[in-house]
């Protein structure tokens, strides 16, 4: 045997257990519903079920499907850019300047959250929203006879639900991306007379960007498929095409229907990526 | 969407339960033939039962209680779904004896033949039950009695006590404009468009005008606090005064006011409102015909129904002598005891496929505007 065949059955050896797995859990499932999404009846139904397009010509035919998917689209737009703006600066706090057994400490923190169940926290956020709640009571307090805050079942709301929820994928990815940074990189902007926003501009932040465009990526898209947190925090100022999909499911019990709905969600997700990929990597590229 | 103690049972999980038992149909000869074996071996000692589990019907002292009378035992297998129900029938021909059928699945139970007419004249108690569920045509066709009429609830309008000093008395109260935020009804399809079919004076189960039933809908858009989602989200939200009226399960109101002490009213507005009630049936082919006539008979008797009603907390009897025998503190004995109230009730029919893709559609298109 010559090397390459031996590391090529090595590779094979050690990466296809893997893929055999991805096959089975995720490949499969997802056929078996794209199939689904082109038939005429679950298979609930004892009838024979036959091939039809109509639960994508559902989707085109009633306009509230096109307000609910581009409101969701606009819910995984606002949640990614305060997850990135709150949790950029975050990430590059924690990989430079804090150090040792803070950093430690710091991350517990971070991903504190994730120990708990996701229900369990946007139940917490209603209690902290409402008005009486933790904010309203805290503001009568510091100004009082200020106006009642009562930010529960807002649309407001629901990104913060889902900022908290999602929060700790940007710190994460952008976190790794900023410490592979070289600090020496840093130092040679700075000796050749280049501003501390110069460097960062210049440096830190396109070597960070792919922790940012993975960050975006893991938030953007379970974001515009949400259910839970828009109902619950949102009230009915929290639709999404998420909870329609949910509803073909459990209430009306029209899975093909679900599966067409969720397919042309993915197709948009896959869309919106293929313009913005180009335009990120080359912008990360050029640097 | 029946607004029961299970009423929160109906999510994912029953979904995939449902699937799998179509998947597992396709092994019909083994499911096939073990009903089959059984029945030759213990056909005169045992009933097979076919109920949502925690329903009533498997409560281990009333098993007990039935033995010791009648000598049979009680087998049970269970269902998370009325169409998981409808499927096991039709795959399990003459497996079960009883089986529980929501009033808006015994009618489609009895289209496909998979229950058998009852013989009332073996089932004593019969003569007792309220006529108003007794002789329902949703329990009986052609003259046969393919339901024995159980339990039964309302789905009508909860209201805090703090707030209204009166109970409301009309629908209207909902769309009222001085209740601007002040309302809740359940983020649910099927029980949106019933209520506001009921308010514009149509049949609940087959509106002939969706039209107006959207129009009436989306009138309600200022008044809409939130929509409430389970009984437990219900009693938080009301707790925080989230909002003072809503369309409300009678079972939750009831353990809202009793177990939570909340202030909370009940009341069937003089438009009417939505029942739904449970029926017990026998199989086509059942192997202990005769048995199951004998559980059914026990299942609707006083006796059995107060210790089902006070020890766990059960739905209202069907059968007016088990209320009066409730214990006079039993708040649901003067709650249900309102015939008036019972006759204004629409009671929950079989919907088909499209009129339950067409409610979802509009229910869905409603929101939309809600969002707005």
């Amino acid at each position: 045997m010559t090397p390459t065949t031996r590391t090529r059955w090595a590779i094979l050896g050690l990466t296809g257990p893997a893929y055999l797995w991805l096959a089975c859990t995720i490949f499969l499932p997802i056929a078996a519903m794209l199939a689904l999404s082109f038939l005429d009846k679950s298979p609930l139904v004892p009838k024979p079920a036959s091939f039809t397009l109509d639960n994508y010509g559902a989707f085109f035919g009633k306009p509230f499907y096109w307000s609910l998917t581009r409101w969701s689209i606009e819910l995984g737009f606002w949640v990614t850019l305060f997850s990135f703006l709150i949790g950029y600066p975050a990430a590059y706090a924690l990989a430079k300047r804090v150090k040792g057994r803070w950093r430690e400490a710091i991350f517990l923190l971070i991903v504190l959250p994730f120990w708990s169940n996701a229900l369990v926290r946007i139940f917490s956020w209603t209690m902290v929203l409402r008005s009486n709640g933790i904010i309203d009571l805290g503001m009568q307090s510091i100004f009082p006879g200020a106006p009642t805050v009562d930010l529960l079942f807002t649309y407001p709301a629901v990104v913060i639900g889902l900022v908290h929820s999602y929060l700790p994928y940007m710190i994460l990815t952008c976190y790794i991306a900023l410490q592979a940074i070289d600090d020496s990189l840093i130092e040679a902007g700075r000796s050749l007379g280049a501003s501390k926003f110069t460097t960062f501009r210049r440096v830190v932040l396109p070597l960070s960007l792919p922790g940012i465009i993975s960050g975006s990526a893991l938030i953007f898209v379970p974001v515009i498929g949400s259910f839970m947190e828009p109902r619950i925090l949102g009230g009915t100022k929290g639709a999404t095409l998420g909870m329609n999909i949910e509803e073909q499911f459990t209430v009306t019990a029209n899975w093909p229907l679900g599966a067409a709905l969720s397919f042309i969600l993915l197709a948009i997700v896959l869309v919106i990526f293929g313009i913005l990929f180009p335009f990120l990597r080359k912008q990360g590229g050029a640097a | 969407m029946t607004g029961k103690t299970r009423g929160g049972k109906g999510s994912f999980g029953n979904v995939s339960r449902r699937r799998f038992v179509a998947g597992a149909s396709a092994l019909g000869v083994g499911a096939g033939l073990t009903p089959f074996l059984s029945r030759r071996a213990q056909a005169s000692t045992e009933v097979k039962v076919l109920n949502w589990q925690g329903y009533g019907t498997d409560e281990a002292w009333a098993l007990e209680a039935f033995k010791k009378a009648t000598g049979l035992d009680i087998v049970h297998e269970y269902y998370n779904s009325e169409s998981e129900m409808i499927t096991k029938l039709q795959t399990n021909p003459g497996a079960y004896d009883v089986i529980v059928t929501n009033s808006a699945w015994n009618g489609r139970a009895t289209e496909l033949g998979v229950i058998q007419p009852i013989d009332t004249a073996q089932v004593s108690n019969f003569a007792d039950l309220n006529p108003s569920f007794r002789d329902s045509p949703l329990l009986n066709v052609d003259g046969k009695t393919y339901g024995v009429s159980w339990v039964w609830g309302i789905t009508a309008v909860a209201y805090s006590t703090e707030v209204y000093k009166d109970a409301p008395t009309s629908i209207e109260a909902l769309w009222d404009a001085k209740n601007a935020k002040r309302i809740s009804i359940r983020d649910d399809a099927i029980e949106a468009v019933s209520f506001a079919a009921i308010a514009t004076g149509q049949d609940m189960n087959h509106p002939s005008d969706l039209a107006k039933v959207k129009e009436k809908l989306l009138a309600l858009k200022p008044n809409i606090a939130m929509l409430w989602s389970s009984e437990d989200d219900w009693n938080k939200q009301f707790q925080a005064k989230a909002f003072d009226l809503s369309v409300y399960w009678s079972g939750s109101a009831l353990r809202s006011k009793t177990n939570f002490k909340l202030p909370v009213g009940y009341v069937v507005p003089e438009e009417g409102a939505v029942g739904w009630f449970d029926g017990l049936a026998i199989g086509t082919d059942a192997p202990n015909a005769e048995g199951a006539h004998k559980f059914i008979n026990y299942m609707i008797e006083p006796t059995y129904y107060v210790e089902w009603a006070t020890k766990v907390g059960a739905p209202a009897s069907a059968n007016p002598k088990a209320m009066a025998a409730l214990p006079d503190s039993d708040p649901s004995k003067a709650f249900y005891s309102d015939e008036a109230a019972i006759k204004r009730l629409q009671f929950m029919a079989p919907l088909s496929d499209k009129e339950r893709q067409d409610f979802s559609d509009l229910w869905a298109e409603v929101k939309t505007e809600y969002a707005k």
